[in-house]
């Protein structure tokens, strides 16, 4: 399996899903935290991403991921649209004609290099980040070994998840949070969250 | 010449305030632009918002945006990404754009009031990041 035009647009599609039903629970995790905005900001933003492909049909999964892209940079309005709409478009730009695991692999290190770039965090500041970077590290490693599109998928979807949990007893270096200090403590981070079920999204349109 | 400047702030009122008394001090040579809120007038920030006040501010000389913080950042410097990206395409059509790294009332101040001089994108950027060190008690 590659990530073909329709896996990518499916992508999206399924990440804006459960981005909508999980909305009360990340704003949940804003509201102990940040502004209390992440989980409507994002399901907009996504919305907005949907709308897009529907917009510009793409061509290409490339294509696909830098048209969703736009549409979280334009809609979303809170800190997560340019970092994730940034890191879509990276990813879309990056990812060619090699749309197998490795191909995947090295499209989501450049959405994490772009978020990297315009967020300025790095792991450890309890951010999406935290969830971003063993997840990619996890898709790029089982890729190595041999694994296909959806196998590096799950491992990654899994890394994600781990990372989230371990942003709880983490201290906010990052947004709104980091002024709360030692407050910050003692919960998950929304943007960590919201990254680890846009990977799960992946794991589950990746599926045989 | 004349540098432009945009204010972008989560909130079109701050934004709007900000650059009425930049503009007070400057005097009404210098094109103040405020960029603030959601592009359907909520809290947040609006990357076509941005885009439109940097054209609007642009005499040709460049445009200094000053943020408040966190998203309007983000959506700054990822704005300024793609105008770069713009610039590659249109051979320097583009406005050249600087973001100022300076608290957003004090570091506007002090860059209208400089820009208001006819100094460069360069320089004005420079007043506006020197406001850190202007105490104030």
């Amino acid at each position: 399996m590659t990530l073909d035009t329709a896996t990518a647009v499916a992508w999206i599609t399924r990440a804006a899903e459960i981005i909508r039903a999980d909305e009360s629970r990340l704003t949940g995790l804003d509201a102990a935290i940040g502004d209390g905005d992440h989980g409507a900001n994002l399901a907009r933003g996504l919305a907005a991403a949907v709308t897009s492909l529907e917009e510009t049909q793409p061509e290409s999964p490339g294509k696909a991921l830098m048209a969703a892209g736009r549409g979280l940079v334009a809609k979303t309005g809170g800190a997560s649209g340019p970092l994730y709409g940034t890191g879509f478009r990276r990813a879309g730009k990056e990812l060619g004609d090699g749309t197998d695991a490795t191909g995947v692999g090295d499209a989501l290190e450049a959405m994490l290099r772009g978020i990297e770039e315009i967020g300025g965090a790095v792991q450890g500041d309890k951010t999406m980040i935290d969830a971003l970077a063993p997840a990619v590290a996890a898709f790029q490693e089982a890729a190595g070994n041999g694994a296909d599109l959806h196998a590096a998928a799950v491992a990654a979807a899994d890394a994600a998840e781990a990372g989230l949990a371990a942003t709880v007893p983490l201290q906010a270096r990052k947004g709104r949070a980091s002024y709360l200090g030692p407050r910050s403590v003692g919960h998950e981070d929304p943007g960590a969250a919201s990254t680890a079920l846009i990977m799960r999204a992946l794991a589950e349109v990746t599926a045989p | 010449m004349t540098v432009g400047i945009v204010l972008v702030s989560h909130s079109a009122a701050l934004a709007a305030a900000t650059a009425e008394v930049s503009g007070t001090l400057s005097g009404p040579a210098v094109r103040l632009e405020p960029a603030g809120g959601t592009d359907d007038g909520g809290m947040g920030t609006s990357i076509e918002l941005i885009r439109s006040a940097v054209s609007k501010a642009d005499a040709g000389d460049g445009v200094l945006i000053l943020m408040d913080m966190g998203s309007s950042v983000l959506t700054a410097k990822t704005l300024q990404a793609d105008l770069e990206d713009a610039n590659l395409e249109d051979d320097g059509g583009t406005p050249l754009v600087r973001l100022a790294d300076a608290p957003f009332v004090e570091g506007a101040v002090a860059a209208a009031v400089l820009a208001s001089t006819g100094a460069d994108l360069e320089a004005v950027a420079q007043s506006a990041e020197q406001a850190w060190s202007m105490r104030k008690l």
